[in-house]
């Protein structure tokens, strides 16, 4: 019925993410090119509006980083005003406290490169598993991970702090790591996508020619679930660097915290009572929390658009 | 996000982001989860090899998901007393919660939030998906790029960022105050902080859900609308005909989990509490009162089943949602 379901027959080309090509979904984005009509005033009048409110906080934060804590009171808060002293201020975030800053920051890149590349991994091996293999208990599996999915994690966070503290893994990067390697959402994006983009034929001849099934996984599958798995790699990475709610109930010492919950705590000393105000730490911090997964963002997602779209076209 | 937003991959938690991705599988399924599962595609044989690739993914779940949720339940059946130590209550602590006047008031407002927060983020970014899609808009990309960034934006800078510029001190705020000499009234009051959290967690996942509309929509086979081109509708009866209709599986998985974001709320009014104590209870959300029973009051026992209960109450409008959508469905 849906007309999505109505693209049958285009299955997903193989990747070309080996020559570099993977971006460009030949059809289906240029077909867009033979109906462009006349450009309308009025829907980019509304559309800019939007784009100034999502963008002028970010524009904020950029402005109000370069400025000195007395200038942050008393100036036009969205434009520059006195010194320049963001390079001042981000000498004065990493060297603050001893410089826990760049401590959280390495924490942080830890449990990204785990966590989530961990995470991509083992999605990427079940959701390919689940898609070609037939196996004793697959109902099981699949029963128990889209109805997990549904159950809202708030349900989960204090009993998983208990059994962590259990295994005695609070206050560990395990706690925070461990976790962050399941991605039931990426699971399913691979699953989906190597239904389609992986022909059987392809690995049943893998079989006659001997290969074995990691074997086939590693050299054949792998390439062309490319676009998935860097679909999948792309919100693990976003989600992992950004997470709060998890650090924040496993961690109690403060070396162990990933910027955000870092940040929070900078922030809560700032406003505390007798506490030290550092709000354009504060402040710098968070721009420089922000600049690289921004960056890391921006470079992949013309890679990892092309794999949520092609999942959609079944 | 808390507001429903970003949940998934860190099964832990009542993140935000978990929510976005979630969401994102509705672009990727076009709402036709799990339909062709295994009937499109004969299996190639039946044999324990596929164990081999999931087997380190469930194992992780177990740990992570599973086994967390049978805790919780046992927890939840279960009271610490002074002297005795833990005592079996069977239901009791469901029984107290149902007449918990703070866990009702935090469901109303969770409730007042999802009921106005979620149709004006939808909206907006369905409008937006439908712009980039009209072919009347230039510069696309750049659009779609700028709208979407804020997804990327840590949670906890996103209050900040907000917060700051809600503050009377500096910011947004002030510089109205000082530039007109008015004393406009704060966001961070009592009256006005669900708004603001409404605000912040609009402006975090509005882009995200533009994406997941979009990707759909890119998905509508061209054939339909030239079919409908020639049949002379117009930009509007082509949305309402063809467009939304084509996306409805995304717009119901998108709803789903804004739905389940709302019920979890937590970061945005846990990091403004620092700023505006005042505004912000212990018990606000379902989410923040769970966290404060266990980790302010060491009540394990009936936080527990707070969240238990909560996460029933989820699941059921969730679920209602999806019924919703699938009528609606079946009439278009």
């Amino acid at each position: 019925m849906s007309a999505v379901e109505s693209g049958v027959g285009s299955r997903p080309a193989p990747s070309r993410l080996a020559s570099g090509r993977i971006a460009r979904r030949p059809g289906r984005r240029d077909r867009a090119t033979p109906r462009h009509k006349r450009a309308s005033i009025t829907l980019g009048i509304l559309m800019t509006v939007m784009l100034l409110y999502c963008l002028v906080p970010l524009w904020w934060l950029v402005v109000s980083s370069t400025k000195t804590m007395d200038s942050l009171y008393d100036s036009f808060a969205f434009w520059f005003s006195g010194e320049f002293a963001l390079f001042q201020n981000i000498v004065d975030t990493f060297t603050y406290q001893d410089g826990i800053f760049l401590r959280w920051l390495g924490n942080t890149l830890a449990y990204v490169v785990v966590g989530a590349g961990g995470a991509t991994l083992f999605a990427t091996l079940a959701g390919y598993g689940l898609a070609k293999y037939d196996f004793p208990g697959r109902r099981w599996v699949f029963a128990i991970i889209l109805g997990a999915m549904a159950i809202p994690a708030s349900a989960l966070a204090v009993p998983q702090f208990l059994l962590f503290s259990g295994l005695g893994l609070t206050n560990t990067p395990w706690s925070v790591i461990i976790p962050s390697m399941v991605s039931a959402f990426g699971l399913y994006l691979v699953w989906v996508y190597a239904r389609e983009a992986i022909p059987d034929e392809l690995l049943e001849a893998a079989r006659l020619d001997g290969a074995g099934e990691i074997r086939i996984f590693f050299v054949i599958a792998l390439r062309q679930l490319a676009p998935a798995l860097i679909t999948v790699l792309m919100f693990t990475v976003v989600a992992t660097w950004n997470n709060y709610f998890l650090p924040l109930i496993m961690l109690s010492d403060a070396q162990w915290y990933p910027l955000p919950v870092g940040l929070a705590q900078w922030s809560a000393q700032s406003s505390a009572i007798g506490g030290q105000a550092i709000p354009n730490l504060v402040i710098t911090g968070s721009l420089l929390t922000v600049i690289p997964i921004s960056a890391a963002f921006l470079y992949l997602q013309r890679y990892w658009q092309s794999g949520l779209t092609a999942g959609s076209v079944k | 996000m808390t507001v429903a937003h970003a949940h998934a991959q860190t099964p832990a938690g009542v993140s935000t982001e978990t929510y976005a991705t979630v969401a994102a599988t509705g672009a990727a399924s076009g709402g036709t989860t799990g339909r062709t599962v295994g009937t499109r595609r004969r299996r190639a044989r039946r044999n324990w090899a596929g164990w081999w690739f999931v087997g380190p993914f469930m194992l992780i779940f177990t740990l992570v998901f599973i086994a967390p949720l049978v805790y919780a339940i046992y927890l939840s059946l279960f009271r610490e007393t002074l002297m005795g130590g833990n005592s079996f209550v069977g239901l009791e602590n469901y029984a107290i919660a149902l007449v918990d006047p703070k866990f009702w008031e935090a469901m109303l407002r969770v409730s007042l939030f999802l009921l106005v927060q979620v149709p004006i983020m939808l909206g907006l970014a369905l409008f937006a998906a439908l712009a980039l899609d009209s072919a009347r808009l230039r510069w696309v990309p750049f659009y779609r790029l700028s709208i979407f960034l804020p997804y990327a934006v840590p949670g906890v800078v996103a209050v900040m960022i907000w917060g700051y510029m809600y503050g009377s001190q500096f910011g947004l705020v002030a510089d109205l105050n000082r530039f007109f000499g008015m004393q406009l009234p704060s966001p961070l009051a009592e009256n006005l902080i669900l708004t603001s959290i409404g605000n912040i967690v609009t402006w975090e996942f509005v882009g995200y859900n533009m994406l997941i509309f979009f990707s759909a929509l890119k998905a509508v086979p061209q054939e339909l609308y030239e079919a409908a081109e020639i049949d002379g509708a117009g930009t509007f009866r082509t949305i309402f005909s063809i467009k939304l209709p084509s996306i409805r599986g995304a717009i119901v998985i998108a709803t789903i989990f804004s739905v389940i974001g709302s019920f979890q709320l937590f970061n945005e009014p846990s990091i403004l509490q620092t700023i505006a104590p005042n505004s912000i209870t212990t018990y606000f959300t379902p989410n923040l009162y769970a966290f404060n029973l266990s980790f302010a009051g060491s009540q394990f026992n009936y936080a527990a089943a707070i969240a238990i209960i909560s996460g029933v109450i989820t699941m059921i409008v969730a679920y209602l949602v999806q019924l919703g959508g699938d009528r609606n469905g079946t009439k278009a």
